[in-house]
């Protein structure tokens, strides 16, 4: 479980990250949306440390991550995987060294074993034969499921995906979501993930949170999305005219 | 003035970071021989082409300088030696590494910050800076004074080259001068400027790819910042060194 109370974070004089408290629970797929520029990603960077909050709490489990020096954090590091919106695959290794990268330097595991682990995550995302080709090799769906199958590849306790769906087509898109709901069901994973398409959030968000200029100032299920009262939301949810269309009709 | 403390400030906060012991030693040692094969191998051939047209400019330039029947002609390989020995092979070949090896090394970083490959490291718990930054410095510092032996030596190849050519003095003339009033020291002297001048080039291009931002263009900025900011320091450096080994 992450729990974060009262979360804020400034650049400068920007007041980026206003009093955000929200709980993630293992086996559930928590999505965060909120238009581009609203604090999506600082927050999520903020979750895994890689922005420090000026204020406020980040608790994993029962450890207060934010307190924890940099080498005091690796442990939690371990068990938390992420994947970037634009998949930050390492451009000077393969597929394989890729998904292998975390393993060297975390495990004590024999070749075998970490060749066996590296093949067993590209078939979980439905990779095969690609184990020698290099991130250009690839095309924009393809990294993000070598993405995911690095970030899963310590076994993690918790799933971070910022916008993991961007650049990528209607179909490709719903596959990744799927993949990450899936995995984050089996393996009893706390998943935060990041997006700005409605389509996730009706294919895979168990709970929504809704950042607007960097508040949090919606939170529910993806039923509640599309009938809620929250103004900002609704400007957010039917933004489009096929959207608004789509609510008179529904009435 | 304050801006450029801060930025210093921040350089030394770097290599504090860079110079803590490596997560896994078997990753350094792994790294270590990449970037020496990079940064140090990979320049060999330009490093070779200069030196052999340099050494034989050099002996064109001090034939046609020593007019005078009074000073013998072995003078012309002595002075090429010193002169190679002496500031070519050290500073000339590094401000040439700073442009090579010093925009290689801040766009390759820079880059990986833009894409964010460096936070997924750091979302690792892995320590970016120094895995990325100290086998660069470290193959650098320690390999390129073999380079600059390799220079030297091509340097003089590159004087014989056009004496063999021209006629422009004896061979045996080029091999008394080059022997004449040999001093190792000055091998000495040349090796420390090389091996400080190649750990300013990686650590100030490392420096400037590690804090690249705003996309390609600040990529690009970080690589002529680097080329600039570690020239200067090669020359202030060649003139500390001098003064504290020559003087």
């Amino acid at each position: 479980m992450i729990q974060v109370n009262n979360l804020n974070k400034y650049f400068g004089e920007k007041h980026v990250l206003k009093d955000i408290s929200i709980t993630y629970k293992p086996g559930e797929c928590s999505l965060i949306i909120g238009a581009s520029g609203s604090g999506k990603t600082v927050f999520l960077k903020s979750l895994v440390g890689l922005l420090t909050p000026d204020s406020g709490e980040i608790w994993y489990e029962k450890i207060q991550f934010n307190a924890l020096s940099f080498k005091e954090q690796r442990s939690i590091r371990k068990e938390i995987g992420m994947l970037f919106q634009g998949s930050a695959l390492f451009d000077f290794a393969t597929v394989e060294e890729n998904v292998r990268f975390p393993m060297d330097f975390f495990t004590t595991w024999s070749d075998k074993e970490k060749l066996d682990r590296v093949n067993f995550c590209l078939e979980r995302v439905n990779l095969k034969n690609v184990n020698k080709l290099f991130p250009n090799e690839l095309s924009g769906g393809m990294q993000k499921r070598v993405g995911i199958a690095r970030a899963i590849a310590l076994n993690p306790k918790y799933l971070f995906c910022d916008e993991p769906n961007s650049g990528l087509d209607p179909h490709t898109s719903i596959l990744i979501d799927q993949l990450i709901s899936e995995i984050t069901k089996e393996y009893n994973i706390t998943t935060v993930v990041n997006t700005h398409d409605m389509n996730s959030v009706m294919e895979i968000g168990d709970t929504v949170g809704f950042i607007h200029q960097g508040k949090l100032v919606w939170e529910g299920d993806k039923e509640n999305v599309l009938t809620s009262d929250c103004e900002e939301l609704n400007n957010f949810v039917f933004a489009s005219r096929m959207a608004k269309k789509m609510k008179e009709m529904m009435g | 003035m304050k801006k450029s403390l801060e930025l210093i400030g921040q350089y030394f906060i770097l290599m504090k970071v860079v110079f803590s012991t490596p997560d896994k030693k078997r990753i350094f040692w792994k790294q270590f021989f990449i970037d020496a094969e990079k940064l140090v191998l990979n320049s060999i051939p330009i490093v070779a082409v200069i030196s052999v047209f340099i050494g034989a400019v050099l002996v064109i330039q001090t034939a046609y300088n020593i007019e005078s029947p009074l000073i013998p002609k072995m003078y012309v390989g002595y002075m090429t030696r010193e002169s190679l020995i002496l500031e070519f092979c050290s500073t000339m070949i590094a401000l040439i590494l700073a442009g090579k090896v010093g925009s290689n090394i801040s766009s390759e970083i820079g880059s990986m910050r833009i894409s964010e490959q460096i936070d997924a490291m750091e979302m690792m718990g892995i320590n970016s800076a120094n895995y990325l930054i100290l086998p660069k410095i470290a193959a650098a510092t320690i390999l390129n004074p073999l380079l600059m032996l390799m220079s030297f030596v091509l340097g003089l190849f590159g004087g014989a080259m056009i004496i063999k050519f021209t006629g422009i003095i004896t061979m045996g003339q080029y091999t008394e001068g080059l022997q004449y009033a040999f001093r190792f020291y000055y091998f000495v002297y040349s090796m420390v400027k090389m091996a400080t001048f190649s750990f300013l080039i990686t650590s100030i291009s490392s420096f400037y790819g590690y804090y690249a931002a705003d996309g390609s263009l600040g990529v690009g900025r970080s690589s002529t910042k680097a080329i600039v900011v570690s020239s200067v320091s090669i020359l202030v450096a060649n003139l500390v060194i001098t003064q504290l080994m020559l003087n």
